[in-house]
């Protein structure tokens, strides 16, 4: 079965070894988390986990579940085939020489990035973007040397006013569809 | 008045209806045992290795379906509950493990006897808690409980520095639990039961398999009426041994590996096959490509994670076991299944489960058969992992739950004997056996001396064949006869029951097993029975591995007595 890129989205219990135990799980199971970016919810002592990982929707599905009993696990859902948006932030430091500088600037205006430092010998950019955007100005930038890269991993929200909950109701409800 | 963290955790024991606990005290759980004796209900029984510990409150919990507790020290004492724990979960079996832990300051210093134990049981446990605070430790224990015994149950573990157990705070015990993330799935979804239910009045040849969700649902009498009401036959896994009446007409008792062959033959041709509280191990579908492969499955359990994990499922039915049948059984129509019925006790008469050989030698066989005579199929039966153990299984007949306890997930050698005393220790008003082999027995054997110095009554039923006999089948099997490091040289177990001031016989013969047998119950205490079995029997049947359910081998020598089959009243 082909595998895909699944974006998981937990909300869980803002409690020390919450990560360790998702991280864990992950492990236990089998499976490659691409990338994990955590930080707060709007609910104060939530913490949000945006998670993309790769595989067979059903092993993916079963590591939802799998997820879903830890017990600080308030809710999670794969937001996968909802309209999202997803956002990736990173830090890239570029060698930079009087020759090559305003060069490399140009390419980060195009890409509405922003030069955070500059040293005598390199600069430093800060893009947001998808994962594709962010590619493509690595691709571009990988001529000059690249010396430093961070990266945030995907944060990810399903667009419209619909909130967390929703996108997992939905799911719900065509899971309940699809089994009868 | 302030109580100190360790009060605070004896009185949170008594307000769970705790009143035994299997423990070993160390360094960091000193203040805990020493607040023991302002609390005289709270009984202590002293083991004598902390896996022992947590195997006895496995039992305990098994036999009583209460929660079992067991508390160990930081450390080494922490790490030695381990592999009990992780019996516990597997099995999905209700205890909760108090560890003692180095004083706050401490932890992460690699202190004397400091360890990670709630990182190391991460993955074994339900749940567990690092006490942080004395003011949270009366809700941490509330929750510890709450968790442990309902949903799934599994194994939580509590660690209790040091300062914890002895900071005080109020005492107050939280009436209910607050916990956002924990939900317990109920009563299945009405779509779901409505196709199952029509499957079910629509199946030709449908099978029910039973696992241990029905037991720990308390689900017995439900699965009887409807397996009743719809004519459907009944298997069960290891696990759901004694969930459905083994000498019931449509008990076609247990299938997989070590199973019947007829309950095996009924999986491979049934039209629909309705798992109800089981987890589809590969220890009971062998290949899965060949595993009921002319059925539907309804798969009914309260876990949603085990919905579809190891087959693919067409009715899924999440919710509690008990609720489920009752609802169901509203739907389905009162049936019967006479050729379906008349085909499998063909199978039976082919394939029989119960024949014993005819002969002088000393079959474990035999013994065990001789022991459900003699108790009357009453006993709780407790075993280690082996061929005996799938002798027990096979040979003993369970017709209530609980009865038979024995380590399935994990295959734990050595869970018999402390299990035994847990079980034992629950239920006092039951006679216990502890049907052991002489490899699993020697890995817990010390716990001779709690069972005396506790007068824990159990009987243990030693099947000694000088062989890890399942690891030599196995040899002889699959391995060209190559017997490499399963011989096993044993002690005088007689002798080593006297030298524990255990009473004990050897057996030898058949003719002498029954009155061995009758005088282990009539004596009173613990007993032990060293019974010298052939060396080189087999279990049969037997699924080969990486083959399917249907391509179970039999006996090469073909039985020639028939156990006769008991009906129902």
């Amino acid at each position: 079965m082909a595998t895909t890129k699944h974006t998981l989205v937990a909300i869980v219990q803002d409690k020390p070894g919450v990560l360790n135990r998702v991280v864990s799980l992950f492990r236990r199971r089998g499976f490659n988390i691409d990338s994990i970016a955590v930080g707060h919810s709007e609910v104060p002592h939530l913490s949000r986990v945006t998670i993309v990982v790769n595989g067979t929707t059903a092993t993916v599905e079963q590591v939802r579940k799998q997820l879903d009993k830890l017990i600080d696990v308030v809710k999670v859902f794969d937001i996968t085939a909802e309209k999202i948006t997803g956002r990736e932030l990173a830090l890239v430091k570029v060698k930079a020489s009087s020759t090559t500088r305003s060069e490399i600037i140009e390419i980060a205006d195009i890409f509405r990035a922003n030069i955070v430092d500059v040293a005598s010998d390199s600069l430093t950019i800060e893009i947001t973007g998808d994962e594709d955007k962010i590619e493509s100005l690595l691709k571009l930038l990988r001529g000059f040397g690249i010396k430093e890269i961070a990266r945030t991993g995907r944060v990810a929200m399903v667009r419209g006013n619909l909130g967390a909950m929703l996108p997992e109701e939905k799911a719900t409800r065509s899971r309940a569809r699809r089994q009868a | 008045m302030k109580k100190t963290g360790a009060q605070i955790v004896c009185e949170s024991l008594i307000q769970e209806g705790v009143d035994v606990m299997f423990g070993f005290p160390g360094g960091y759980i000193l203040p805990f045992y020493d607040t023991l004796p302002q609390y005289p209900q709270l009984r202590h029984i002293l083991v004598r290795h902390e896996q022992c510990a947590a195997h006895a409150a496995d039992g305990y919990a098994r036999a009583t379906g209460k929660v079992g507790v067991c508390v160990a020290t930081s450390g080494p004492g922490a790490t030695n509950l381990v592999t009990g724990i992780a019996n516990a979960y597997l099995d999905s079996v209700p205890i909760v493990a108090f560890t003692g832990q180095a004083p706050r300051p401490f932890i992460g210093k690699d202190a004397f006897q400091e360890i990670d134990i709630t990182g190391i049981t991460l993955p074994i446990t339900k749940h567990s808690y690092l006490a942080t605070d004395t003011v949270t430790l009366a809700a941490t224990i509330k929750e510890a409980f709450y968790i442990a015994r309902t949903g799934r149950p599994g194994p939580v573990l509590i660690d209790l520095p040091r300062d914890v157990q002895m900071d005080q705070a109020e005492f107050i015990y939280p009436d209910r639990v607050d916990l956002p993330g924990y939900k317990i799935p109920t009563r299945g979804h009405p779509t779901q039961l409505k196709s199952a239910a029509k499957l079910i009045n629509e199946a030709q040849r449908p099978l029910i398999i039973a696992g241990r969700g029905v037991i720990i649902s308390g689900a017995s009498e439900d699965l009887k009426k409807f397996a009743e009401t719809a004519q459907i036959p009944v298997v069960t896994t290891l696990l759901g041994i004694g969930c459905f009446p083994e000498d019931h007409v449509l008990s076609y008792q247990m299938a997989g590996m070590h199973g019947a062959g007829y309950a095996n033959k009924a999986i491979d041709n049934t039209d629909l096959l309705i798992a109800i509280g089981m987890r589809f191990d590969d220890r009971v579908t062998g290949k899965i490509s060949g595993f009921a492969p002319n059925a539907k499955i309804i798969h009914i359990d309260l876990d949603p994670a085990e919905i579809g994990k190891n087959v693919r499922v067409d009715v899924p039915i999440v919710g509690d076991v008990k609720a489920v049948l009752q609802a169901m059984h509203k739907m389905i129509e009162s049936r019967q299944h006479v050729d379906w019925i008349k085909q499998l006790d063909e199978w039976r008469q082919q394939h029989p489960l119960t024949d014993i050989r005819e002969g002088a030698e000393l079959l474990p066989q035999y013994i065990i058969r001789q022991l459900y005579e003699a108790t009357g199929g009453k006993a709780i039966v407790v075993t280690g992992v082996g061929q005996h153990q799938m002798w027990t299984a096979q040979y003993y007949w369970f017709n209530e739950p609980n009865c038979f306890i024995s380590s399935g997930g994990l295959g734990t050698m050595g869970f018999g004997m402390p299990a035994a005393m847990g079980a034992k220790v629950g239920r006092p008003d039951k006679v216990v056996w502890c049907i052991d082999g002489d490899g699993s027995l020697q890995m817990t054997i010390q716990e001779m001396a709690t069972l005396v110095q506790d007068n824990i009554a159990i009987k243990i039923a030693v099947m000694n064949n000088g062989f890890l006999g399942m690891v030599r089948q196995w040899q002889e099997l699959f391995y060209g006869k190559r017997y490499v490091a399963t011989p096993l040289s044993c002690p005088d177990f007689v002798k080593v029951a006297e030298a524990y001031c255990i009473a004990g016989l050897r057996v030898t013969r058949r003719e002498e097993v029954m009155p061995a047998i009758e005088r282990a119950m009539a004596h009173d205490g613990p007993f032990l029975i060293d019974f010298m079995v052939e060396p080189e029997e087999n279990v049969y049947p037997m699924v080969p591995p990486g083959a399917s359910v249907a391509e179970f081998i039999e006996h090469p020598e073909k039985e020639v007595s028939t156990w006769p089959r008991r009906s129902t009243p």
